[in-house]
């Protein structure tokens, strides 16, 4: 005989189903029902303080093991304070399924208690979502849920479900093939493109391959590292891809754009070729998009045909999964013809590299600088660590200054630009790779936003490590009012004393650690890497009056990249 | 310039609200926009009338939304395109005879006759449509209701561009 389930318990068991092994949640009112059989499954539940923090966790879990992160919340306010981690999640295709609660369908629509229209508020914001009306449909919609987050252009689908729906008895059946007749992912580029791609590099002189966050999603990295080594053609990684090909190789010449090197941005500015490959020519990267790149031909692979063409025209479109146009080029480059001399164009670059590297000067007497924290940190890591961070110029700096030589180990809010998101992120992907040593750079704003989810870490033994760069203040907007707003300071000062970082770590379960000044930055970082039994905070006190540079002003040319406080005068 | 567009959707509550939103989202402009069943009761047909230049990346997002399975754009005079009106318009014992005798002229069908005005039927291609109003206004138009536009592709193969998703 057929066994009967409730809707709740047909859920959890999809949700086993799907190998689910954690969820990050809190339970409430409409999603009750759920949490009973979550009691007798096999899935962990962390249990987060937060919605946003939930929907962090299940990002930077899938950040961190390339599998779908998942939440469960419950209705009302619970599914608006996740509204802005799927939003994020959308922005940068992180595969993700949310589980929200709905009042019942019989209150639907009478602005019952913990009432929100879910379904239209997260339509936008997701990938694809679902108002579940019969306990019936659940198997089949987990299945389509983690179908669609984890196929294609990869994002968070969310399934909404009433709880007269998780209360009521079903039929258990497994879920059926996926039938979806207008979602077709391509997959395989187009014969003809990839040879006309493979015919234009070799008539490229000064080509460079413009890696975004596609090559991550797609894990694409192996053979990106092979087609670059084969064609021997430079790249830049964008804020979203670093990490997709190792910073020790010296093809690859960092991020472009905003705070982009001068020698990335300056390579995809002087160029003949774009290889672009899963990016998608955000704003941050181009600048002005008229005076983008304006000599340079481009190839843009991507698996969301909507990405090409839509900021910059492509001559060569290729739609598909980048690890598998990337086979196909390789491929087609073992059929083709030599690749041109192309010495002068790596002689512009080395020139470059040579005369505005990135750099910084930590004054031994003077205020600790972050990239010299984030220096250490690698330094004394040995590089090998996970580094989440928030947004803001923390972010930057670490982007910058950290040597990435794998990917999925950097995970950061790119598209959205989510302050907040490095604790909760860490947590998660702690959560999915347990061994790894997980380091949340954060700046005090961001902190402040999501810090309480270092009880989280406390509570359910999640051993992250965080650090807090102290600048008191928000630091990036403070630099654009230095920068554009003649110094006129507003609103961007926090206090350098409250709260005390320590104790609110001490006070969240967790070690509180402090250096003031340079000299004792190394000594608390090999604190913290010796405590493993709880996660520690360091909060450093840095200088507040630095600035990210080089920058290139919002809306400017790529030509006129700002270099240092010099170039300002 | 206007374009019109066949969106063959599935046949699933709140698919309206997913294009709508969509179209909302990007910053496109919806001139109309109908939406019925089609001769597969999973499909529903809607047709869209949209201004502006970005018709690829309205086709492009259009195909995102995962339970769109097909858009097909119509070059123009491609199409069999229709819309239906009902206008009412003042007509006094004075002018019926006129108005009634213009009426005829573009098949307008009274479809109600009050004391001081008469309603009209018109159903057609939209230019038809627009000019029949435009003899309407100088009689007064009391109120107007107009149908968004629906469209099927003539029987010529060669005629219609289609633009598959991959």
């Amino acid at each position: 005989m057929a066994e009967q389930l409730t809707g709740a318990e047909a859920l959890i068991r999809s949700l086993e189903y799907e190998g689910v092994e954690v969820v990050f949640g809190m339970p409430g009112g409409a999603i009750l029902p759920a949490y009973d059989p979550l009691l007798d499954s096999s899935i962990r539940h962390v249990l987060a303080r937060h919605e946003q923090g939930a929907g962090h966790m299940a990002s930077g879990y899938a950040h961190a093991t390339g599998r779908v992160g998942v939440a469960v919340v419950t209705s009302g306010p619970a599914a608006t304070n996740i509204l802005t981690a799927l939003q994020d999640a959308y922005m940068d295709s992180v595969p993700m399924v949310v589980v929200s609660g709905q009042v019942a369908t019989t209150a639907i629509g009478n602005d019952a208690f913990q009432e929100a229209h879910t379904w239209g508020m997260s339509m936008p914001a997701t990938k694809h979502n679902e108002l579940v009306t019969s306990a019936d449909e659940i198997p089949d919609l987990i299945r389509e849920a983690f179908h669609l987050a984890s196929t294609g252009r990869k994002g968070p689908v969310l399934i909404d479900i009433p709880k007269d729906v998780l209360g009521a008895t079903m039929t258990w059946h497994r879920p059926g093939e996926v039938r979806l007749p207008g979602y077709r992912p391509a997959v395989k580029g187009h014969p003809k493109q990839v040879k006309a791609a493979v015919d234009l590099i070799e008539r490229s002189e000064r080509p460079v391959f413009y890696v975004g966050g596609g090559v991550v999603a797609a894990g694409a990295t192996e053979e990106l590292q092979r087609f670059a080594e084969m064609i021997h053609v430079p790249m830049v990684t964008t804020l979203m891809a670093r990490g997709a090909f190792p910073d020790s190789n010296p093809l690859n010449l960092g991020m472009p754009g905003m705070h982009g090197t001068y020698t990335a941005t300056t390579a995809l500015q002087r160029s003949d070729l774009l290889i672009t490959l899963g990016a998608r020519f955000d704003d941050r990267i181009t600048g002005d998009v008229k005076q983008f790149a304006p000599e340079a031909k481009v190839i843009h692979v991507d698996i969301d045909p909507a990405e090409i063409g839509k900021i910059r025209f492509a001559d060569v479109p290729i739609v598909g999964d980048a690890k598998i146009v990337l086979e196909q080029l390789i491929a087609q480059t073992e059929r083709g013809g030599p690749q041109p001399n192309r010495d002068a164009w790596f002689a512009a670059i080395n020139e470059w590299r040579t005369t505005h590297p990135l750099s910084y000067e930590q004054d031994p007497d003077g205020p600790i600088q972050q990239q010299y924290v984030i220096e250490e940190l690698q330094r004394l890591t040995g590089g090998d660590a996970t580094i989440v961070a928030g947004v803001g110029q923390h972010q930057m700096w670490t982007s910058q200054f950290w040597r990435f030589e794998e990917p999925r180990r950097w995970i950061n809010s790119g598209g959205l630009g989510t302050m907040g998101y490095a604790v909760p992120a860490a947590i998660g992907a702690k959560a999915g790779r347990p061994e790894d040593v997980v380091f949340a750079i954060d700046g005090d704003g961001c902190f402040q936003m999501t810090g309480s989810e270092l009880i989280t870490a406390a509570v359910e033994n999640i051993p992250i490590k965080v650090a807090v760069m102290n600048n008191a203040s928000l630091g990036m907007v403070k630099q654009w009012q230095n920068l554009f707003y003649d110094g006129r300071l507003s609103q961007t000062a926090l206090s350098p004393t409250v709260p005390d970082f320590v104790k609110f770590a001490e006070a969240c379960g967790c070690v509180g650690l402090r250096a003031d000044r340079p000299s004792e930055v190394a000594g608390v970082i090999e604190q913290a890497l010796a405590i493993n039994d709880r996660p520690v905070l360091i909060e450093f006190t840095c200088d507040p009056e630095a600035m990210v540079f080089p920058m290139v002003p919002a809306g400017g040319s790529n030509d006129d990249i700002i270099l240092s406080r010099e170039d300002l005068a | 310039m206007k374009h019109v567009i066949a969106v063959i959707v599935e046949n699933k509550p709140g698919v309206l609200a997913r294009v709508s939103s969509m179209f909302a989202r990007r910053g496109f402009n919806i001139h109309s926009l109908t939406v019925g069943p089609t001769e597969d009761d999973t499909m529903s047909r809607m047709t869209v009338v949209v201004d502006g230049p970005e018709m690829e990346q309205i086709i492009k997002q259009l195909y995102k939304l995962v339970h769109t399975v097909k858009v097909t754009e119509f070059e123009p005079g491609t199409a069999i395109e229709r819309e239906i009106m009902l206008v009412r318009v003042n007509a006094d014992a004075k002018r019926r005879g006129e108005i009634l005798d213009a009426a005829r002229v573009w098949e307008a069908r009274a479809v109600d006759v009050g004391v001081a005005t008469i309603t009209f039927e018109v159903t057609g291609p939209p230019e038809r449509l627009a000019d029949f109003l435009q003899l309407m206004n100088s009689y007064g138009i009391v109120s107007l209701a107009k149908s968004g536009r629906i469209a099927l592709p003539r029987d010529q193969k060669s005629n219609k561009k289609q633009l598959k998703s991959a």
